[in-house]
């Protein structure tokens, strides 16, 4: 019986490209099912289809595997791709070219290179070292956190894919623009004594050569990782969305946070910024405002705000910028997303 | 005995590392020396760009995330 288990469980390993191919039919497979299957669990219970309680629970049974699945594909997609995008290679490719291009590239490799809060101090003198300029290291430290495929898939598989785009071309502009900013502001006197006197290093990279079942494992370490952090808080913003599905009539009335208030967009960038949560954390609150008649454009401030301004990540960074910088930090990034929320009520 | 230290602010993952690689030790026997190193400035004099880092006997040997078993096994 062991002997089978031990076969079974190795078996994308040592067979990747054959993996690779029947996963993604299999994927889709089960997901063209959802709808008939979420129908048919609901037939079977006791309650109407037709009433406020039906609806709801056939909106979580199809949303919440649906957003699920979804997650689950898009990490492991990207934890193959991370897998080619190490701070080190980063690094390499951004050290010593001039500024403006290199914040692009500095926001776009934000996106694709893996960041957890705790090596933003790491990160940031390895950066410094190797002679990225402060303002794309900055581009780049902005971007990671906040433009990452949790965030994008959850709006994607929850409020469909203008949110999701609208997220990710914002998201990339406030750090572009504020790095540039950032850069230009030439403070490289406020970092601490200690990093400005670090010996420099090369930024010289070479590639650790995975193979493809190495970078396989990649993926399926980071579907564990971060869908098993995750996923309680996804069923959360989704039980809440079917709440409201079933419940909350069409047109309901604009609240406190509706677009007509122009303290609206202010106000929730300052709320935002002593919280902090991931980016799955803030789904269930993103979902509720925007049911309660919040304007879009307030809802993703205040979501930026949250996940880019981070109290926790502001005390690490203590440790390696002066106190101006932080703040620096803080007012050009906050202004961004303040400009951001009403650009985007003022269109949409 | 093998000297360990394991670089990290003191997050999650910076623990669990740790766990993982007493366990491990554990189970093939080895003895070994485990530190946790907290302070910002000498795990940044170890040149890693990403925390949780491992040295063994003086030597980077991972950095970032929580090793795979596979890896934590080959040091042992």
């Amino acid at each position: 019986m062991t002997g089978i288990a031990v076969r079974i469980r190795g078996w994308p390993e040592r067979h990747p490209i054959p993996f690779l191919i029947v996963a993604p039919i299999t994927w889709l497979a089960l997901y063209f099912t959802l709808i008939p299957l979420s129908e048919g669990l609901v037939g079977l219970l006791p309650i109407d289809r037709a009433s406020h309680l039906g609806g709801a629970i056939q909106f979580f049974f199809y949303d919440a595997p649906k957003v699920l699945m979804l997650l689950t594909a898009v990490v492991f997609v990207m934890g193959m791709i991370n897998s080619y995008f190490t701070p080190e290679r980063t690094r390499a490719l951004l050290a010593g070219r001039s500024e403006g291009i290199s914040n692009v590239m500095a926001a776009s490799l934000g996106v694709v290179t893996p960041f957890c809060s705790c090596s933003a101090v790491p990160l940031f003198i390895g950066f410094v070292q190797a002679g990225v300029p402060l303002g794309v290291t900055f581009s780049f430290l902005i971007s990671a956190p906040m433009v990452n495929e949790v965030a994008l898939t959850l709006l994607f598989g929850l409020f469909g894919w203008k949110v999701a785009l609208a997220y990710l071309g914002l998201g990339l502009s406030i750090a572009i623009v504020a790095g540039w900013v950032i850069g230009r502001l030439k403070m490289e006197s406020y970092l601490e004594e200690w990093v400005r006197n670090i010996p420099r290093t090369a930024a010289s990279f070479e590639s650790a050569g995975l193979s493809l079942a190495e970078r396989l494992q990649g993926g399926f370490a980071a579907v564990g990782e971060v869908v098993g952090k995750v996923w309680l808080y996804v069923l959360a913003g989704i039980a809440i969305g079917a709440a409201i599905h079933g419940y909350v009539p069409e047109d309901f009335m604009a609240s406190v946070m509706g677009r007509d208030v122009w303290w609206a967009v202010p106000l929730a960038v300052v709320i935002g910024i002593p919280m902090y949560t991931n980016a799955a954390g803030i789904i269930p609150i993103v979902q509720a405002l925007l049911a309660k008649g919040a304007a879009l454009g307030t809802v993703l401030a205040f979501m930026m705000s949250v996940i880019a301004l981070s109290l926790p990540e502001m005390i690490i960074l203590r440790k390696v910028l002066k106190l101006r910088l932080i703040i620096t930090f803080i007012v050009v990034v906050g202004s961004g997303i303040l400009l951001v929320g009403y650009v985007f009520n003022a269109i949409f | 005995m093998k000297d360990i230290k394991v670089l990290g602010s003191g997050c999650n993952n910076c623990k669990n590392t740790v766990k993982l690689i007493e366990q491990i030790a554990a189970e093939k026997g080895v003895q070994i020396q485990i530190e946790k190193v907290e302070d910002m400035q000498k795990i940044v004099s170890y040149n890693i760009m990403a925390t949780p880092g491992v040295v063994v006997d003086g030597q980077v040997v991972h950095a970032g995330g929580v090793p795979p078993r596979s890896k934590v096994e080959s040091w042992f």
